[in-house]
């Protein structure tokens, strides 16, 4: 076949930019300096993250083709692995921003290097469209950009064509890093409208197949449920040019088929790899590893205090105490979770979050508590967890079962599949005993308690209820952590979180990812998605 | 001849109600499916409020009965619905994929058929040889063996300790392009294409998980083919045969096979459709991208339509196959529809 001829054919695959390159590479593609190879488990669905149904795994082509008016810096971790560093705001699309005297006004300059992949500036009309967007598809997107307190789109104006300003009803630490997150995310809307229809004002449809943004890479090629292509944006001027040209991001749903890939040497990057893989990644000596704890997450037993016992806080705190911590670290996380028991303190000494609880296996202690809760013979229970995370939930419901059943407490196993898990834990909050593992997107204590402690939100799937809680995670959510009354508030939270435990944690999780010797820049991010922009290959 | 005709005819319109049932239970059974898709596709973090605004959304605030003929109305206009998980009509999503499962259940029963028939005619004619044990041994194992770990085992031997297969990468190699969509099938579509190199290619991709689907579908044809072989061999009309003195390879051809083929024809309609689902554990371990691994990942979403679109065209696949498996039986069977 002579290339022109390839090129004719290559015509019919998604977009204009489309590049004759894989036919051009070399027996290995894995061995190109400028080409990275990507294996992943999952699917992605759409490249439209505000649409209704997207994905999770499809996060990550927003972070990679569209900019953000601000983003995360990166740190360098103790075992020199790379970490998104959540206390560090760098800019992005914005080049400088103030914030009023009165903590409402946050006022954007755009820089003007800042250009779509058209060639046209971004201007701030092209922010407000993409951030009246957000607030108004609801579902996700809306929820989330609540979360930084921006709920309709009169809170976003464009004074000139490059100064953006948001107001909000209340001054808030959320709201500048609610900005980084991959939601409020720049469209150029200019082409989005000229799309748009009567019956799809934000142009869904389009930009679900159609990406039309500024960001550093480019999709070249979607073949969904099979692969999609990066293409680096080499006009893009926000940071550092990247080190690839070309991601080619592989769907591969077998665990042990993308474990022989990497293994062989035909992928570069293994994304999210399970934690029994991860270990023996790096007991060889094959491929590196580089993982991080995700912030501000926590695998738990979670305890449903509308159901006996459990509204019983000695119940609950002889169950934190009969818990086998050590062997659920080692048996079901092997070794890659950040162990959260056996804190040395009753009450917190500072405000790190997540941190050791004041539990660890004590049986003796276990029993002398249901005694005193009058239950020296303990109860039956049925401890449920998700299907769909049956890699750490099943060993850990196992092991929870064997160590319980010591003090008396007899453990049913109830498996629900992955589908029906939400509605049953989340939504109905109907499961007694059951394994949980939210992670909050925004590193705050505050946050966390916000989503899980109080009561009716979606992950206090303990049913828990505490109006000193309440009314604490509302004083506290959105203080400047500066502010000396924080940290008061946020370690009397940690101090009730012990001593009540509806949800007793058992680790923080890691999130791993194992790639060829030869690929730097590696960053472990909240989100859980690869950003490739940093990523080299030599 | 014409009573032929008038049978096949009959036979198409026997399908019919059996095509009605399965959109009525395809329709139901997702409905009863655990899971609310309106939670789902909320999102991680949607508050009531975000539920009930996608429920509408979705049009999941109607009832059944009206949700029902809405699904109806629109599969006689030839819709069957939007992926919500895709966002891509169901239709297009199937006729993307269904040509990739086709193309390696097609080539794995063949390859079973090559092997397989064979097999049980030489093991029935040569009864406790040493073939007639290869036959068992290999039934045993296709019974035996799970598909996954089959293609689980062929990938640790020949992709990854010996390296002489290509990455089990789904259909191509990241080196390739597919070629331009004719049929869908790749293999075929190359050689219109006149693109040599990409048909070997696919190819290469397709031995491994072809071979796994054969080793499974091998079984139930050669222990038929042996049995419809031994009990043909044992009939009158072979004695009978034997008796006028005819050679060994005309009775053994004409008269045996032809008599032994009518129930291996009617298994390998079977045997068919067992591939069709089998395919969904091959296609996750060799990441082929097939009607089966849409089919799961539509089921866990809960993801209605599609779902209800996969049920229906396996259904109309099955029918279909019968259906051709049933008139192929007129032609060869002596018995039916010449008795006039």
């Amino acid at each position: 076949m002579d290339r022109r001829k390839f090129l004719k054919t290559s015509g019919a695959a998604l977009g204009a930019s489309v590049i004759p390159f894989l036919r051009f590479l070399p027996a290995d593609a894995a061995g190109r300096s400028d080409t990275l190879v990507v294996v992943a488990g999952n699917s992605i669905n759409s490249l439209d993250l505000h649409r209704k149904g997207t994905n999770r795994p499809s996060y990550q082509v927003t972070v990679n083709i569209y900019d953000r008016l601000v983003r995360f810096g990166v740190k360098t971790l103790a075992d020199g692995s790379l970490a998104y560093d959540s206390t560090k705001i760098e800019p992005e699309v914005a080049e400088s921003w103030t914030v009023s005297e009165d903590g409402k006004t946050l006022t954007f300059k755009i820089n003007p290097k800042a250009k779509f992949w058209d060639g046209s500036p971004v201007t701030a009309h092209d922010v407000k469209w993409s951030f009246d967007r957000a607030v108004s598809l609801g579902g996700f997107p809306a929820v989330q950009m609540k979360a930084g307190s921006m709920t309709k789109p009169e809170q976003f104006k464009a004074l000139d064509d490059m100064t953006f300003q948001i107001t909000i009803p209340l001054p808030s630490k959320l709201t500048l890093p609610d900005l980084a997150v991959p939601i409020p995310f720049i469209i150029n809307s200019k082409l989005a409208k000229s799309k748009a229809t009567e019956k799809d004002p934000w142009a869904t449809e389009y930009l679900h197949k159609n990406p039309a943004g500024s960001g550093a890479y480019k999709i070249a090629r979607w073949d969904p449920g099979q692969q999609f292509v990066y293409e680096r944006n080499e006009d893009w001027a926000l940071g550092e040019k990247p080190g690839v040209k070309r991601v080619i991001v592989r769907e591969v749903p077998s665990a042990s088929t993308r474990r022989a890939l990497i293994e062989r040497g035909d992928a570069d990057l293994y994304m999210t790899v399970p934690a029994k893989d991860a270990k023996e990644f790096m007991d060889g000596d094959k491929v590196k590893v580089s993982g991080a704890p995700i912030d501000n997450c926590l695998h738990v037993l979670a305890l449903n205090l509308k159901y006996k016992p459990f509204d019983n806080v000695k119940v609950r705190q002889a169950i934190a105490y009969a818990l086998p911590y050590k062997d659920i670290v080692s048996a079901a996380a092997y070794g890659r979770g950040k162990p959260m028991f056996g804190g040395e303190n009753k009450t917190p000494a500072d405000t790190t979050w997540p941190q050791p609880f004041p539990y660890d296996t004590n049986l003796e202690k276990a029993k002398a508590l249901l005694a005193e809760a009058g239950m020296p013979d303990g109860f039956e229970t049925t401890l449920s967890f998700n299907l769909g995370l049956a890699h750490w939930q099943e060993p850990t419901a196992l092991l929870i079962q064997e160590s319980l059943g010591k003090i008396g407490i007899k453990v049913k196993l109830d498996k629900i599949p992955g589908a029906n898990w939400r509605t049953a834990a989340l939504v109905d909050k109907k499961l007694p005993m059951h394994l949980e593992n939210f992670g909050g997107w925004l590193n705050y204590p505050d946050y966390y308690f916000f989503w899980a402690y109080k009561y009716g939100h979606l992950f206090n799937s303990s049913n828990y209820k505490n109006p000193e809680v309440e009314s604490l995670v509302d004083a506290t959510m959105h203080m400047e952590t500066n502010d000396p009354q924080y940290a008061v508030n946020v370690k009397k939270l940690i101090g009730i979180a012990f001593e009540d435990v509806p949800r007793i944690p058992l680790y923080q999780p890691y999130l791993d990812s194992a790639m060829q010797k030869n690929v730097d820049g590696y960053a472990s991010w909240f989100h859980r998605q690869l950003d490739v922009r940093a990523i080299k290959k030599s | 001849m014409n009573s032929k005709v008038k049978m096949v005819g009959w036979r198409v319109l026997q399908a019919l109600p059996s095509v009605f049932g399965v959109i009525v239970i395809s329709f139901v059974l997702t409905r009863a499916l655990p899971g609310d898709p309106a939670v789902y596709f909320a999102g991680a973090m949607a508050d009531e409020e975000s539920i009930e605004q996608v429920r509408v959304a979705l049009g999941l605030d109607r009832s059944w009965i009206e949700q029902f003929f809405i699904y109806v109305g629109n599969l006689l206009q030839g819709e069957m619905g939007m992926s919500l998980s895709t966002g891509v009509p169901v239709a297009e999503e199937l006729m993307k994929r269904l040509p990739a499962s086709l193309e390696l259940t097609l080539i794995g029963l063949g390859l079973a058929i090559a092997i397989a028939v064979p097999l049980g005619v030489l093991a029935a004619t040569r009864l406790g040889s040493w073939i007639d044990h290869l036959c068992r041994v290999l039934v045993t194992a296709g019974v035996s063996l799970p598909t996954f770990f089959t293609g689980l085992f062929l990938i640790y031997i020949f992709y990854y300790l010996l390296g002489w297969s290509p990455s089990p990468l789904g259909r191509l190699d990241i080196l390739y392009l597919s070629p331009p969509h004719i049929t869908g099938f790749y293999t075929v579509d190359a050689l219109i294409d006149g693109d040599m190199e990409v048909f070997i290619a696919s190819i290469k991709q397709l031995i491994l998980p072809a071979f796994t689907l054969c080793l499974f579908a091998l079984a139930p044809i050669a222990r038929m083919t042996r049995a419809a072989m031994l009990g043909a061999l044992a009939s009158d009309y072979v004695r009978t045969a034997r008796a006028n003195g005819l050679r060994r390879s005309t009775v053994l051809f004409a008269y045996a096979f032809k008599n032994a083929s009518l129930p291996v024809l009617t298994t390998l309609g079977m045997v068919f459709s067992f591939l069709l689902g089998a395919n969904v554990l091959v296609e996750k371990v060799f990441s082929w991208p097939g009607i089966g691994s849409f089919a799961v990942e539509a089921l866990v979403a809960s993801d209605y339509a599609a779902v209800q679109g996969f049920v229906l065209s396996m259904a109309l696949l099955f029918v279909a196959v019968n259906l051709i498996i049933d008139l192929f039986l007129t032609l060869i069977d002596p018995r039916v529809g010449t008795g006039e």
